[in-house]
C-alpha cells in the first residue's frame, strides 16, 4: 500500500479539525493558543504534501515563510497573554468579556 | 505719487481708520476720535486736491481691478470720476468732516465713544464707495454695507429697546427694497450683458431699445433700491424711527448723505430709466410728489424736534425724487446737494439744543432759546430760511429749478403739489422756529440752556456759511454738464446766478416765494404767541391721524406683519413635524436595529471563533457545492 495524496490530506484536516475544536472549546487562553498554532500546522502540511505531489517548490517556500511569520506571532501573543495575566490575574476566556454588549 | 491713486486713499482711509480703532485704540477714547477726524479731514482735504486737477469731462477714464471673473461675467472694483461722483465725493467728505468733529463735543460723554467713531467711519468709506462706483455690483457691495453701518449707528444705544427695534426696523425695510434693487440689477444684467455705467450708457446710447419691453420693469426694479433707502413711499416708515439713534448720526446719515443714496442712484443710472417707451420715471415723479406731500402734512403735527425734522427730510427727499422722475437729475442733484447743508445745518443745530437741555426733544417744553443759544438759533434759523425757501439762499434756488422743471413738462399736477408742499415746509419749519427760540420758557430746563462749546458751534456755523451761498456759487452747472445740456443757455457769473430764476422762470419763482411767505405767515400767526398747540382743537381727528403718521405702522403692523407671522408659523410647524419628523424616523430606526444587534455582542472569545469557523464553513459549502 502506498500513501498518497489524499493521506497527507486527510491528517491535516484532522489536525486542523483538532486544532479548530481545541480554539472553540477549551477554557485557558493558552491551550487555544496552541490550538491556533496547530491549525496554521495543519495547513502546512497540506501544503507541503501538494507541493511534493506536483513537484513544485512554490509551497515549500510558502511555507518557510508561515513558519516564520507563527514565530514571529508567537512571540507577541505570549507577550499579550502574560500582560493580560498580570493584569487580570487569570487566564480563563470566560473572564475576559469586557467588550460584552 | 499719480493722480489715479489719491481717490484710492480717499476711500481706503476711513476703512482704514474703523479697523485700527476697533482692533487697537477701543479704550483710548481721544486717540480713536482723533483717528476717526483724521482720517475724514485727510479726506475732505485730498478730495479738495483731486477735483482741483480732475478734468470734469463726462466720461472720464475710469481706474479698474479686475475682482471676479466668470466665464463672461465679470466684476470689478472700479472708481468713477465724472462731475456727478466728484460733486458727491466733496459733499460727503465736506460735510463727514463737520459732522466728525461736532461728534467730538456731542458724543463726550458717552460710554461707547470710540465704537460709535468705527461706526462712523465704517459708514463714511461705505457712502465713498456709493459715490465712486463704476458698475452696479460694486454699487450694491456698497449699498449694502452702508445699510449694515447705518443699522450699528441707529441702533448705537443699543441697550434702549426702542433704539434696537429703529436699527431692525431700518435694516428689514432697506432689504425689503434691496431684494427689488438686485431683481432689476439681475434683469439689466440678462437683457444687456454688462454691468458697468459707462459701457450700459454707451449701449443704450446705440439701441435706446435694447432692454425691450422690460424698460420699465427693470426702471422700476432699481426705483424699488431707492425706494427702500431714501426712504420713499410706502417704505418711508423707518427714516422718522431711525432718530432714535445719536443726532450727529441722523445729520450725517438720515439726511445728508445716506437717504440721499437712493437719489444719487437713479441720477447715476438716469439713461436706464429716460429711453423711449418706458414709464419708469413717470411712477417715480408720482412717488416722490406723494412722499413730499405725506411726509409735509405728518410734519405739521409732530412735537419731537427730531421727528419734524426727520419728516422734512422724507420731504424734501420726494421732492428729489419727483425732480428726477420728472427728467431733470441735474436738478434733484442740486437740490441733494443745498439740502445736504440745510439739513446737515439743522440737526446739529437740533443736536446742540437737545444737548443744551439735558436730551429734551419736545418742543413744547423748549422755548425762549434766542437769549440763551445765540450761535444755534442764528444758524438754525438760516437752516430754516433756506430750508423754506427765502432767496437767496441755496434752498430757493434749488427748490425753484424743480418747481421750474414741474411747469416746463406741464406736468401741473406735480407743479400744485410740489407748491403746496413748499407752503407746508415753510409752516412747520417756522412753527418749530417760533415754539424753540421765542416767547417763554416753558419748562425748567430752558431757562438754564447754555450755549454749546466752540466744537460744536464751529461746524454749524461752516455748514451756515454754505446753506446760504451753495445756490449761486456754480453747483447746478457743473451737475448739468454731466447730464448735458437739457435748458437753455445758462448764467455764468455769481450775480446771473442769483437773478437766474427770476429771468428764467419767473413763474416758478414767484410760486415759491409766495409760497414761503404763505406759510411763514400762517405760522407766526398761530404759534409766535402759543402756550401750546392751538391745531389739535380745530382740527380733531385729522390732527390725531398726523400725530399718529396716518397710522401706517399700525396698518403695517395688522397686515404685512401679521401675516408674515402666520407664515412663520406655518413653517415653524412644517419644520418642527414634518421635516423634524423625518429626522426623528431615520435616528429611532438606526437605533433600535443597533440596540437588537447589540444582543449578539457576547463578549465570549469562543463563541465568536465558533461563528467564525461555521460562517466559514458555511461559505465553503455554498461554494463548492
Amino acid at each position: 500500500m502506498t500513501i498518497g495524496l489524499e493521506d497527507y490530506l486527510v491528517v491535516s484536516m484532522l489536525l486542523f479539525c483538532l486544532g479548530l475544536l481545541g480554539v472553540i472549546l477549551r477554557r485557558n487562553i493558552l491551550i487555544i493558543y496552541m490550538g491556533l498554532e496547530l491549525m496554521l500546522n495543519a495547513a502546512n502540511l497540506a501544503l507541503v504534501a501538494c507541493s511534493r505531489f506536483n513537484n513544485n517548490l512554490d509551497g515549500q517556500v510558502f511555507v518557510f515563510f508561515i513558519i516564520t511569520v507563527a514565530a514571529a506571532e508567537v512571540a507577541v501573543g505570549l507577550a499579550l497573554i502574560v500582560a493580560l495575566y498580570r493584569k487580570r490575574q487569570t487566564a480563563h476566556v470566560e473572564d475576559l468579556t469586557s467588550l460584552k454588549n | 505719487m499719480k493722480l489715479e491713486a489719491l481717490p484710492w486713499l480717499i476711500l481706503f482711509l476711513p476703512l482704514l481708520a474703523a479697523a485700527v480703532i476697533t482692533l487697537f485704540t477701543r479704550h483710548k477714547r481721544n486717540l480713536s476720535a482723533g483717528i476717526s477726524i483724521g482720517a475724514v479731514v485727510t479726506g475732505f482735504g485730498l478730495s479738495l486736491i483731486f477735483v482741483k486737477l480732475s478734468s470734469w469731462q463726462p466720461n472720464p477714464p475710469e481706474t479698474a481691478v479686475t475682482w471676479l471673473a466668470l466665464g463672461d461675467f465679470k466684476v470689478d472694483l472700479g472708481l468713477r470720476f465724472d462731475p456727478l461722483s466728484l460733486l458727491m465725493l466733496l459733499i460727503v467728505t465736506g460735510v463727514a468732516s463737520a459732522i466728525h468733529i461736532y461728534s467730538w463735543g456731542y458724543m463726550r460723554d458717552d460710554r461707547g465713544f470710540s465704537r460709535y467713531f468705527a461706526c462712523l467711519s465704517l459708514f463714511t468709506f461705505s457712502m465713498l464707495g456709493i459715490v465712486l462706483a463704476n458698475n452696479f455690483i460694486e454699487l450694491f457691495i456698497f449699498w449694502e454695507l452702508v445699510g449694515v453701518s447705518s443699522y450699528l449707528l441707529i441702533g448705537f444705544w443699543f441697550e434702549r429697546p426702542a433704539a434696537a427695534d429703529a436699527g431692525k426696523k431700518a435694516f428689514l425695510t432697506n432689504r425689503l427694497g434691496d431684494f427689488g434693487f438686485l431683481l432689476g440689477i439681475l434683469t439689466v444684467w440678462s437683457t444687456l450683458r454688462s454691468l458697468n455705467f459707462a459701457d450700459l450708457r454707451e449701449t443704450l446710447a446705440a439701441h435706446p431699445q435694447a432692454l425691450g419691453p422690460l424698460a420699465t420693469v427693470a426702471g422700476l426694479l432699481i426705483f424699488c433700491g431707492a425706494m427702500g433707502k431714501s426712504a420713499q413711499f410706502p417704505l418711508h416708515v423707518w427714516l422718522p424711527d431711525a432718530m432714535e439713534g445719536p443726532t450727529p448720526v441722523s445729520a450725517l446719515i438720515h439726511a445728508a448723505t445716506m437717504v440721499a443714496a437712493g437719489v444719487y442712484m437713479l441720477c447715476r443710472v438716469f439713461f436706464l430709466l429716460d429711453i423711449p417707451g418706458s414709464h419708469a420715471l413717470e411712477v417715480i415723479s408720482w412717488v416722490g410728489g406723494i412722499t413730499a406731500m405725506l411726509s409735509a402734512v405728518i410734519a405739521v403735527q409732530q412735537n419731537d424736534i427730531k421727528r419734524i425734522l426727520a419728516y422734512s427730510t422724507l420731504s424734501q427727499l420726494g421732492y428729489m425724487v419727483m425732480g428726477v422722475g420728472l427728467g431733470g437729475p441735474t436738478q434733484a442733484m442740486f437740490h441733494l446737494t443745498t439740502h445736504a447743508f440745510f439739513k446737515a445745518l439743522l440737526f446739529l443745530g437740533a443736536g446742540s439744543i437737545i444737548l443744551a437741555l439735558h436730551h429734551e426733544q419736545d418742543i413744547w417744553k423748549m422755548g425762549g432759546l434766542r437769549q440763551k443759544m445765540p450761535t444755534t438759533f442764528w444758524t438754525f434759523l438760516v437752516g430754516t430760511l433756506a430750508l423754506a425757501g427765502i432767496p437767496p439762499l441755496s434752498g430757493f434756488y434749488s427748490k425753484d429749478v424743480i418747481l421750474a422743471l414741474a411747469a416746463e413738462q406741464h406736468a401741473y399736477g406735480r407743479f400744485v403739489l410740489g407748491a403746496a408742499v413748499a407752503v407746508l415746509t415753510a409752516f412747520y419749519m417756522f412753527r418749530l422756529v417760533f415754539v424753540v427760540f421765542f416767547s417763554a420758557p416753558r419748562s425748567e430746563s430752558p431757562g438754564h440752556a447754555r450755549e454749546s462749546p466752540a466744537v460744536i458751534t464751529w461746524p454749524l456755523k461752516a455748514l451756515a456759511v454754505f446753506s446760504i451761498v451753495a445756490g449761486f456759487i456754480g453747483v447746478e452747472n457743473l451737475y448739468r454738464s454731466q447730464f448735458g445740456a437739457v435748458g437753455t443757455e445758462r448764467a455764468v457769473t455769481t450775480t446771473q446766478q442769483i437773478a437766474a430764476p427770476f429771468v428764467e422762470a419767473p413763474l416758478a419763482a414767484g410760486f415759491g416765494i409766495l409760497a414761503a411767505a404763505i406759510g411763514m405767515l400762517a405760522a407766526y400767526s398761530i404759534y409766535a404767541k402759543a402756550a401750546a398747540d392751538p391745531l389739535p382743537e380745530k382740527l380733531g381727528a385729522l390732527s390725531r391721524a398726523m400725530r399718529n403718521r396716518f397710522y401706517f405702522d399700525e396698518f403695517y403692523e395688522a397686515t404685512f406683519i401679521r401675516f408674515h407671522d402666520l407664515l412663520a408659523a406655518v413653517a415653524a410647524w412644517i419644520d418642527r413635524w414634518i421635516i423634524g419628523g423625518l429626522v426623528t424616523f431615520t435616528h429611532g430606526t438606526t437605533e433600535l436595529t443597533g440596540r437588537a444587534l447589540r444582543l449578539l455582542q457576547t463578549g465570549n472569545l469562543q463563541a465568536y471563533a465558533f461563528l467564525f469557523a461555521f460562517g466559514v464553513a458555511l461559505v465553503l459549502f455554498l461554494v463548492l457545492r
